[in-house]
């Protein structure tokens, strides 16, 4: 086993991709690094931390994206954003088998705050474009940092989203709302309630997350894998059925105040045990109990 | 400006709108034409429900208004920072509204965005961000985070960021700044309705914001960058 947890952006994509198939585009001997940075004297990388390219996936052609949460926390800026989008733009000139994004982010970068904004909205735009044109867009999610901010509404705009019971995804982290909130709204230093709120679990019985996988990168291959082949659908059809899913949530969960309520209504059986147990064990706990 | 002065502005012809509470629907007529009009009024954050509702506002023009040009008037102060929220998957809601308006634009509807308020962070990503075009009123607000909020959390002194904001448009809050950026195509002053004729006649094709903030000298890289992983050579 291999830890997707603890790897580098690198090296999850070595491990996902089939051995030696990985091509980065725009690697770091170019030197494309943020400008902005330099002007705030931060310390700048290379790669703008995000690793771009082609690669093949049990000989399928994929391209993927992969964020590095070691620098800046997987933070979007100018740079990094436009890699995104571009690399996703490339889907609609090069016909892949698919797109996958190892995301791993807090979100806009505040250093470039406007332009980390845009590029996010730029990338929005390159995804939807991407599946209207066939292309699935498949997100992987189990980095160190999780999957916050503009990348979390990012992710959802996906065909699919794998995570591991370390992942995290949400849109305001929980630091931040208990900075402008305050303690009492969310206690972001209460490991157990932040898990349980953002964390794998939840956002699988949710439907968030389509696939909950060990945190071990070939795990994650194979659930990329098994995603694939998915048509993306983005019809009013489609999108009716999403808004019925989404209003369905609303009505039968808006009043709980803590996922132990919600996976107690979904009728899964002593719900306090479910963090405790290993992704096998949870994943048989709950089969039939997702919403 | 308020809401129902800007409505009158916009639409001098007459309009039907339904306000309930922060969120207001309905129909504007100018010029000939009928656009659909969806917004939220006083710096609202926006939550689950208003996404949500909003959402469902836009399928609803799809369905029953084929080509229907659609004009988002959003004033948020950025989406509602609640543990509830994002218990239930706020990110979700947020990318299902951005999913619907991205529909009504593949469909022909065109989708203008005006900012005459605020507009922040995730309440401007998932609505105004993803219109054919952006517009803003002068005195409107534009940011992610103020300048103290910033300097706390980067830890880069608040002069520092103030001095710098003075030339660039890079990260401090502002309508121009944003105008610089690429990301908002025109700040619409005087008679409000011409403006919106006029947005309404230009043709859109793609996503024309890295060249214009290129060309604007906001945003040097974004579209050197995007060309390049596009193009070169793997």
């Amino acid at each position: 086993m291999s830890s997707y947890y603890e790897d580098s952006a690198r090296g999850r994509l070595a491990g996902l991709l089939d051995p030696g198939s990985f091509r980065e585009i725009l690697p770091p001997a170019e030197r494309v690094v943020s400008p902005h940075l330099r002007q705030l004297d931060t310390p700048a990388a290379f790669d703008d931390g995000i690793v771009v390219g082609e690669g093949r996936l049990e000989d399928r052609r994929v391209l993927v994206a992969a964020q590095e949460g070691g620098f800046m926390g997987g933070a979007v800026g100018e740079v990094h954003g436009a890699k995104l989008t571009g690399l996703l733009e490339r889907a609609l000139d090069t016909h892949p088998d698919g797109v996958l994004l190892l995301v791993e982010s807090g979100g806009v970068r505040l250093h470039e705050a406007n332009a980390g904004l845009i590029a996010v909205s730029e990338v929005m735009r390159a995804v939807l474009a991407v599946r209207a044109s066939g292309i699935p867009v498949i997100v992987l999610d189990g980095g160190t940092f999780g999957c916050f901010g503009g990348m979390g509404i990012v992710s959802r705009l996906c065909d699919a989203v794998v995570m591991s019971e370390e992942g995290r995804l949400g849109l305001s982290g929980p630091e931040v709302i208990e900075t402008t909130m305050g303690v009492e709204e969310f206690d972001s230093r209460d490991r157990a309630l932040v898990w349980r709120t953002v964390g794998g679990k939840h956002r699988y019985l949710l439907g968030e997350a389509a696939t909950l996988v060990e945190d071990d990168v070939t795990a994650f291959r194979a659930a990329a894998l098994a995603l694939i082949d998915h048509k993306p659908d983005l019809s009013l059809a489609a999108l009716a059925a999403e808004h019925a899913a989404l209003g369905s949530r609303l009505e039968r969960f808006g009043d709980c105040r803590d996922a132990l309520d919600i996976w107690e209504r979904l009728g899964v059986e002593e719900p306090e045990r479910l963090p405790i147990l290993d992704t096998a064990d949870f994943l048989a706990t709950v089969r039939d109990r997702r919403a | 400006m308020d809401a129902t002065t800007l409505l009158d502005r916009l639409f001098p012809d007459g309009h039907e709108i339904i306000a309930d509470g922060v969120y207001f629907d309905g129909t504007g007529r100018g010029f000939g034409t009928e656009v659909a009009v969806i917004g939220t009024i006083d710096n609202t954050p926006i939550g689950i429900e208003l996404a949500f509702r909003m959402a469902g506002t836009v399928l609803e023009v799809v369905r029953r208004h084929p080509g229907r040009p659609i004009l988002l008037l959003v004033d948020t102060q950025g989406q509602r920072l609640s543990h509830r929220d994002e218990l239930l998957g706020i990110n979700g809601y947020m990318a299902h509204l951005a999913k619907c308006i991205d529909l009504a634009r593949r469909n022909g509807h065109r989708v203008l965005g005006l900012v005459y308020g605020q507009a922040v962070s995730g309440g401007f990503l998932a609505t105004s961000l993803l219109a054919d075009r952006c517009y803003a009123l002068p005195d409107a607000e534009i940011r992610v985070m103020n300048l103290p909020a910033m300097s706390r959390v980067t830890k880069i002194p608040l002069e520092r960021l103030t001095e710098l904001s003075a030339s660039s448009p890079v990260f401090a809050p502002g309508v121009e700044n944003y105008r610089r950026m690429g990301a908002i195509t025109a700040l619409w002053e005087g008679d409000l309705a011409a403006c919106l004729a006029e947005a309404l006649a230009v043709p859109t094709e793609g996503d024309p914001r890295r060249a214009l903030g290129e060309e604007r000298g906001g945003r040097q890289l974004a579209r050197k960058v995007a060309d390049r992983v596009r193009h070169d050579a793997a």
